[in-house]
């Protein structure tokens, strides 16, 4: 009886160490954004916001933070439109060849960014697309897609169509059915997925690196130019901000579904 | 509109014949076009391109990328990230995951929530805690050193320590969510009947928990395996050019030295290494998640 119990043990104190390891990098980010001096020490000295007024002056990073979420925003939209009809049609059995088709619009997750990046990188540069921002916009919808197709798939297969066909038989029109019967119902799966995607866009390297340019910078390239050329506590003052605007995110989002739904990952 | 009528709505509407022939297409071929416009020909084209250059059709690319011993230790390079830090991950995932699912309820999904918000965290703010934390003056040094694993503080930055440890960190939670999820469906009361058949928990574990759990392993092997094997951004800022992988002198030919063949090459190999780890996982996962599933 004795090597389950301390091998169980051993489990929550291992637990308890992968805590610890997961939250000090954040905590210390946060800890060093509050710092009054301009090198990075541990423990941070004394207190000040000074680095988060800095954040305003600091030469484009509000400019790109605003690009990175317009460009989150914008592709999260699109994806979420293009998907879920597609989703639909898909469970319904619409069309020949579903699966393939959902497995097809899922794929670019298995790609590494890297690949995808230089992929639109060249086809951008074949058909003469110079355009940063409407590069950017159409590369993170292929970026974004993945995650809105699953979050959708999943919902819709827990939703009962018949309540569709209830609601055409009291005289509603097929389109009018699924906004006012499907959409209410698939809703909450449909928001976690589109918040996933919202975050990979915002956060997404990989891809963006090929496709910025001098003035179209998103909120990551600048954040990892910032830290390369000049290390100050402001690029901490500005993911401390990113790390409260993720948790807020993840709060509203827990409201809205519950944690464990939203990670059927 | 009766019965017959109802039976029929199923899939076609009966009202407007023009809407029940074109709806699916309606629905289905504006994301499926732009997804091959945008998604599928470029990455053929990125196919292509590998094989040929200025000149025309050409396998230098290939034969350098593949035949030079500067490039496949590269290549030996990203699968040996990809490799250590998966077996890292899965060695402390696993007792992890195996507490977490056997945690009382409520204190279940506050820890569950815990594993999860730092996968939503960017990775650039993650990588650069990191650095932080091992410089110097870091915590990492104050605690190896209060400890008396070192006599006085060591550079960590640029190390393949650091590398790993980063990684590891970064992409623990992606082991630990899959094996988690699997394993808290999983019976207690199977490990307690083993135990009273006579088996000993070795043997407990090895026949039952883990060929039950493997459908979460699997999936938590290759998740980290593949997006680590392709990591760039915590690479880059941990141990920079001294370790070189594929991603590295992908984004080098592209960013710097412009030699698209190079790149082009270089990305076929990483696709084609992301496709393998795919189709490997599924096949391992499908046999093994029928046996693991229970009603």
């Amino acid at each position: 009886m004795m090597i389950p119990r301390i091998s169980f043990a051993l489990c929550w104190v291992m637990l308890g160490l992968v805590l610890m390891f997961l939250f000090t990098p954040i905590v210390i980010v946060v800890a060093v954004s509050f710092t009054e001096s301009a090198v990075f020490s541990f423990p941070p000295q004394g207190f000040s916001l000074k680095w988060y007024y800095s954040i305003r002056n600091a030469d484009g990073l509000l400019a790109s933070a605003w690009l990175s979420a317009q460009v989150a925003f914008i592709s999260t939209l699109i994806s979420l439109v293009l998907g879920t009809l597609c989703a639909i049609a898909v469970v319904r059995r619409m069309v020949p060849g579903g699966d393939a088709i959902a497995t097809f619009m899922a794929s670019p997750l298995m790609i590494p960014g890297l690949v995808l990046g230089i992929a639109f990188l060249q086809s951008a540069r074949l058909i003469g697309l110079n355009d940063a921002y409407a590069t950017l916009l159409i590369a993170h919808i292929v970026l974004t897609m993945p995650f809105i197709m699953r979050t959708v798939l999943a919902s819709l297969s827990m939703f009962d169509f018949s309540m569709v066909d209830a609601a055409r038989m009291l005289g509603c029109s097929y389109p009018r059915a699924l906004w006012r019967v499907l959409v209410p119902n698939i809703l909450p799966g449909v928001m976690s997925g589109a918040l996933f995607a919202f975050i990979a866009s915002f956060d997404n390297y990989p891809i963006s690196i090929f496709l910025v340019d001098v003035h179209t910078k998103t909120l990551p390239i600048q954040l990892l130019n910032q830290l390369e050329m000049s290390p100050d506590p402001t690029v901490a003052a500005t993911s401390a901000l990113l790390i409260m605007a993720t948790i807020v995110a993840l709060i509203v989002c827990d409201r809205l579904v519950g944690l464990k739904r939203m990670t059927t990952i | 509109m009766t019965t017959i009528g109802m039976e029929t709505q199923v899939t076609a509407p009966p009202r407007r014949r023009l809407l029940q022939l074109d709806a699916p297409a309606i629905m289905v071929l504006p994301g499926l076009v732009f997804m091959v416009v945008a998604f599928a020909i470029p990455v053929l084209i990125l196919v292509a391109d590998s094989f040929r250059d200025a000149s025309g059709l050409s396998l230098a690319g290939y034969r350098k990328v593949l035949g030079d011993p500067y490039y496949i230790g590269i290549i030996w390079n990203s699968l040996q990230l990809g490799l250590i830090t998966t077996i890292g991950s899965l060695l402390i995932g696993y007792p992890a995951a195996f507490a977490l699912s056997r945690a009382p309820a409520r204190l279940q999904v506050l820890l569950f929530a815990l594993i999860f918000l730092p996968l939503t965290v960017s990775i650039i703010v993650k990588t650069f805690g990191l650095a932080i934390m091992m410089r110097r003056d870091g915590i990492l040094n104050w605690l190896l050193l209060n400890l008396g694993f070192i006599e006085r503080p060591m550079r960590l930055v640029f190390t393949e320590f650091a590398l790993y440890f980063g990684m590891i960190n970064v992409f623990l939670p992606l082991m630990i969510l899959p094996i988690y999820s699997v394993m808290r469906q999983l019976d207690p009361r199977l490990t307690d009947a083993a135990a009273s058949l006579g088996a000993g928990p070795v043997t407990t574990f090895l026949r039952v928990t883990l060929p039950l759990t493997m459908p979460g392993v699997v999936a938590g092997i290759s998740l980290v395996f593949s997006i680590s094997v392709a990591a760039y951004v915590t690479p880059g800022l941990l141990i920079g050019d001294r370790f070189m992988t594929m991603s590295q002198v992908m984004a080098k030919a592209y960013l710097n030295i412009r030699d698209f063949n190079l790149g082009a090459s270089m990305a076929v190999v990483m696709l084609v290494v992301a496709v393998t780890i795919v189709f490997t996982s599924t096949y391992f996962a499908e046999p093994a998640s029928r046996r693991g599933r229970k009603g």
